[in-house]
């Protein structure tokens, strides 16, 4: 009995867990079973720590064709189609092998959103490591850059865009969240759900090794510390070749009407793949371990059940159609093996050569987990540190040159010149063109921009406040693109949901979420949770990262963000009060602390539809959205892309309570920088604050004023490549 | 005009290829495994990575049953375009001189950048596309994309190829992504009628997602007939 | 016929720039290795094949483009 309770301990369940299986069961499990409840119990799977909060978020709308709880979420966009979406995360494999990490974290969530039968056609990938100036970041950075652009670039899905942000905090702990955005007929798109009692399961693609076993339950839920070399071995490898090949299967055999329905192997394998079709499903599935196609000779049947080898799908086929759908896999050299049966029993039946060697009911094994209130408790100041890099004595003109080059807001040309944003031929912003990616959809007539967003220092200094600015700052790209939202997906990576400060974070995000998204009216799709993310020295930097798809009816009526012209007439638009706290001066040097003032989301809602329909009706030179380092930065971004400088005074800004310093670099929701012809924005209500021209940036902030040459800004803000790439300590 | 264009298991950029030429004309996919070419009258070898690029870019590929045909086409005359990974199949197959090696950078590299048709050899311009390239349109705005595009051959074959008008397209000065021996991005065979190049003229057919200049690529190619 | 092991070691030719054996190269004395030079990074395959006689042949036609890269065959099984 005591080694019994070690083992499931192990595994990471508590005792009261154990129990409340072997009740379940009515007799305590064998090691396959405690395996399988062991992933499908963990917090990666069975969400137990978020589930409840998550239950805030509005989930519902006229344009939402799949909600939470299917592969990805998917909108109507028209015309018979729909575009299918979801970010998750691959933290704790990237940390420790970040090559293969992100390379597999792109790998499963291109599998998500093919498993609903639609093509993928964009990824976007959000990422966070520790301060650059150290040798594991620089490491880290360089292998989840390879990683995304080896898997993306490889199979021919464009990466369109992204993120990066370079924190303390995620030091140990970096995050990697993919987002993939697909596109399909709304009604050819499957679902998860097993179905016909009798008809065969099938295990396609890459056959199964000992890959990540133990992955879901140790690498997604256990704190990061020393020692992370011993995890290796359990690190699973990317494919991308056998997985293009498994893609273009899958399609061509939904496309023929020879699946019932599709799921992908992701964490736990094959047990939670059809553990969560059969209960979607409302069935039974029987399984022979005998049956799966093995890289390794001599697996156990609790390995083959929690492998985490990559590229591999089940679907159902009914039983006439399997040889037609074994075909289909050979023309495409992809393997396949009927493994299994639906049944009615209500039971997940294991087999090996035809004798059982596991069985539990489905509703115990995939939703009989225990859901746990959180403890939240508000930390009492700022737990994070802080390191000052930026003497408070700076002049305007240097201290507007070293936020540029501040690794966070500084271009991400390198990073982004490594993926392929071209292929599939739907491009039309490509990354640092615009806000927000734009990508033509011909088939439906119009066009889509995706941006992903997440600010998670500013977060941390009000995860309420920090959250609705990650859901506005979204809003505010796609409008930028002329998109209206249809849609929403999220990754919470958060610390441990166990300790009360990591809760309390936790707790406000979501409220903070649903509240933005409320109120906007934009549907939350879908969504992954990443919990448990800590270094030695605590918790990152409370997450969300968010996710949003707009519509936008003509791919030619949109806007960049460049100044495009001398003369243009430049101004600022929308419900904009930068401050101080939070921001990027603010960190550096070194002056964070707790609070953030609250956005008015119905000001900035607002603004944002001025400046879709400014962008829709050609009204507008350029646009962009005043972010990280502030109205100055962004002036900067609007000059360089435009290779245009300018000439403004802050003034109106000013008498508005701004100081110089604030109307500068202060951040925060609802601004819009724009440019174009002085009497269009003047109707627009934007505030004329000056106009492109020259080459240098010559801007008026009371006894703040400088002026600056668009060289020197360039070189500041094109600084990423060489401070990624230099060697040394 | 009729327009073939491989796909192999691998392949991404079969499906933008297929659209570039359906602006000129007809076109359709070859499957790998097919031999027929009946009724093409101009093959394209796309871009992407064809069977994982493991190994060598291309090295498996070129055995494929549809290069053969491929070889059979080329040698009689026919017309053949290949890109990025098409270039390295037709490099690995012998159908071009030459060899495309990892990036200097060692990264992919995504960019859009200028290219310029190559000047005629000593004997005055091979085809017609040469001619007219210099004479109307010295550049062409096309993006590239690759970890493996950096051409090589020995230092006397280079010279070869420059002084038999073979190469066909060169980076503008300064905007070579991948140390390519003396800024080359594309060359042809001695008869003409095979092309390859690294950047993508695929993705350089509509205004809005880029350039047309890519259409220039393509229509050279159909003309191309030793 | 019974199957022999064997190695190819393939490697850039001379005088083909390679990046990843300069790059190796450059790492090197920060790791307080001095004195190595002339780097080369190439890869190897392993394979068992029943007639050894067409190594060669495997190696020019799939294994190594000599175009560009060398070849070693090295027999494992003892068999010279």
């Amino acid at each position: 009995m005591t080694i019994e309770v070690a083992k499931h301990r192990e595994l990471g369940l508590t005792d009261s867990e154990f129990e409340l299986i072997v009740e379940k069961l009515g007799r305590e499990p064998n090691d396959v079973e405690l395996a399988m409840f062991s992933l499908l119990w963990s917090e990666h799977c069975a969400y137990k720590h978020s589930r409840k909060l998550l239950r805030r978020l509005p989930t519902e709308g006229e344009r939402v064709v799949m909600g939470p709880g299917e592969n990805a979420g998917a909108v109507d966009v028209g015309n018979g189609y729909a575009v299918a979406f979801k970010v998750e995360s691959h933290n704790h494999p990237s940390a420790v092998e970040p090559f293969q990490g992100a390379a597999t974290g792109v790998g499963g969530i291109l599998r998500d959103v093919f498993a609903l039968g639609a093509r993928p056609i964009a990824i976007l990938d959000s990422l966070r490591f520790g301060e650059l100036d150290s040798v594991r970041s620089r490491h880290l950075l360089d292998g989840a850059v390879r990683g995304i652009g080896h898997y993306g670039n490889s199979i021919g899905v464009p990466t369109v865009g992204g993120e990066i942000y370079f924190e303390a905090p995620y030091e140990h702990n970096c995050l990697v969240n993919a987002m993939c955005v697909g596109l399909a007929r709304t009604e050819d798109m499957v679902r998860a759900a097993a179905a016909g009692v009798g008809n065969a399961v099938l295990l396609m693609g890459a056959s199964t090794g000992r890959d990540g076993i133990g992955g879901a339950s140790v690498l997604a839920s256990a704190e990061l510390g020393e020692g992370d070399d011993a995890k290796r071995p359990t690190v699973q490898i990317g494919d991308p070749f056998e997985e293009s090949k498994l893609l273009e299967c899958c399609l061509e055999l939904l496309e023929r009407g020879l699946l019932v329905s599709l799921q992908d192997l992701g964490a736990a394998g094959l047990t939670s793949s059809a553990g969560e079709m059969a209960s979607a499903g409302g069935v039974g599935i029987d399984l022979d371990v005998a049956k799966v196609p093995l890289r390794e000779a001599d697996m156990e049947p609790f390995e083959i059940m929690v492998s985490e080898s990559q590229e591999r799908m089940l679907g159902v086929v009914e039983p006439a159609k399997v040889a037609e759908a074994i075909a289909v896999c050979d023309k495409w050299q992809t393997g396949s093996a009927e493994i299994g049966v639906v049944t009615d029993t209500g039971q997940i039946r294991i087999l090996r050569d035809g004798e059982l060697v596991g069985e539990m009911p489905v509703e115990a094994l995939v939703d009989g987990c225990p859901l746990y209130d959180l403890e939240p408790a508000e930390p009492e100041g700022w737990i994070y540190g802080n390191r000052r890099t930026l003497s408070e004595d700076a002049s305007a003109e240097d201290t507007l040159l070293a936020l540029l080059a501040s690794p966070s807001v500084a271009s991400k040309r390198w990073a982004f010149e490594q993926y392929d944003c071209l292929v599939g031929s739907r491009t039309v912003r490509r990354p640092e063109g615009a806000d927000a990616a734009v990508l033509q959809l011909s088939e439906a007539d119009n066009a889509i921009a995706v941006s992903i967003d997440g600010n998670g220092r500013r977060v941390a200094c009000d995860p309420y406040a920090g959250t609705v600015e990650a859901v506005l700052e979204c809003a505010q790209n796609l409008a930028c693109a002329g998109a209206d939202p249809l849609g929403l997906t999220n990754c919470l990576n958060f610390g441990n949901p166990e300790k009360p400060a990591p809760a309390w974070q936790l707790d406000r995000a979501v409220s903070g979420l649903a509240d933005a998204c409320e109120a906007l009216g934009v549907p939350v799709v879908g969504g992954n949770v990443s919990l448990y993310n800590e270094g030695p020295e605590g918790p990152i930097y409370p997450t969300p990262v968010v996710g949003m798809v707009g519509e936008l009816p003509d791919p030619a009526a949109t806007c960049g963000g460049a100044f495009a012209r001398v003369g243009d007439a430049i101004a600022l638009l929308g419900p904009f009060e930068p401050t101080l706290p939070g921001s990027e001066l603010a960190k550096l040097r070194g002056e964070l602390d707790m609070g953030l003032p609250t956005p008015d989301i119905e000001a900035v809602a607002e603004a944002c539809a001025t400046v879709r329909d400014a962008v829709r009706a050609g009204k507008l030179s350029s646009v962009h959205d005043v972010s990280d380092g502030g109205l100055a930065c962004a002036l900067a971004e609007c000059a360089i892309a435009g290779g245009h400088g300018c000439r403004v005074d802050l003034q109106p800004l000013r008498e508005r309570g701004c100081s110089p310093e604030e109307a500068l670099f202060g951040e925060g929701s609802g601004g819009f920088l724009v440019s174009g012809e002085r009497a269009a924005l003047d109707a627009l209500g934007a505030t004329y604050l000056g106009e492109a021209a020259g080459t240098t940036l010559e801007i008026a902030a009371g006894d703040r004023s400088f002026t600056v040459g668009l060289d020197a800004v360039e070189s500041a803000w094109r600084s990423l490549g060489s401070q990624a790439e230099q060697s040394g300590a | 005009m009729r327009w073939g264009v491989l796909q192999f298991p691998g392949s991404c950029d079969e499906r933008d290829a297929l659209h570039a030429c359906s602006l000129l004309g007809e076109a359709r996919l070859v499957w790998h495994e097919d031999r027929d070419l009946a009724g093409i009258d101009a093959v394209v070898v796309p871009g992407g990575f064809s069977y994982g690029d493991y190994l060598r870019a291309g090295a498996i590929a070129r055995f494929s049953p549809a290069m053969e045909a491929v070889a059979g086409f080329a040698a009689a005359g026919g017309p053949v375009l290949g890109i990025c990974n098409g270039f390295q199949v037709l490099c690995e197959a012998g159908l071009l001189p030459g060899a495309l090696l990892l990036n200097e950078s060692m990264r992919f590299t995504c960019r859009q950048l200028d290219l310029i048709p190559a000047d005629p050899g000593a004997d005055g311009p091979k085809s017609a596309d040469i001619a007219r390239f210099s004479a109307h349109r010295p550049r062409l705005s096309i993006p590239a994309k690759h970890g493996e595009g950096r051409y090589w051959a020995p230092d006397d074959a280079l010279d070869a190829l420059e002084e038999r008008g073979q190469v066909a397209y060169r980076y503008a000065p300064g905007q070579n992504p991948n140390g390519s021996a003396r800024d080359i991005a594309g060359v042809r065979n001695e008869a003409g009628n095979v092309v390859g190049l690294m950047p993508h003229p695929e993705h350089a057919v509509d205004p809005l997602t880029g350039s047309t200049d890519g259409l220039r690529v393509f229509e050279a190619i159909a003309e191309a007939r030793p | 016929m019974a199957a022999v092991r064997a190695r190819v070691l393939i490697r850039p030719k001379e005088g083909i720039l390679d990046p990843q054996g300069k790059a190796v190269e450059g790492a090197l004395p920060a790791l307080g290795f001095e004195g190595i030079g002339h780097v080369r990074v190439g890869r190897m395959v392993e394979l068992e094949v029943e007639d050894p006689e067409r190594l060669g042949e495997l190696c020019e036609k799939l294994l190594a483009n000599p175009l560009i890269e060398d070849y070693e065959i090295e027999r494992l099984d003892g068999g010279g």
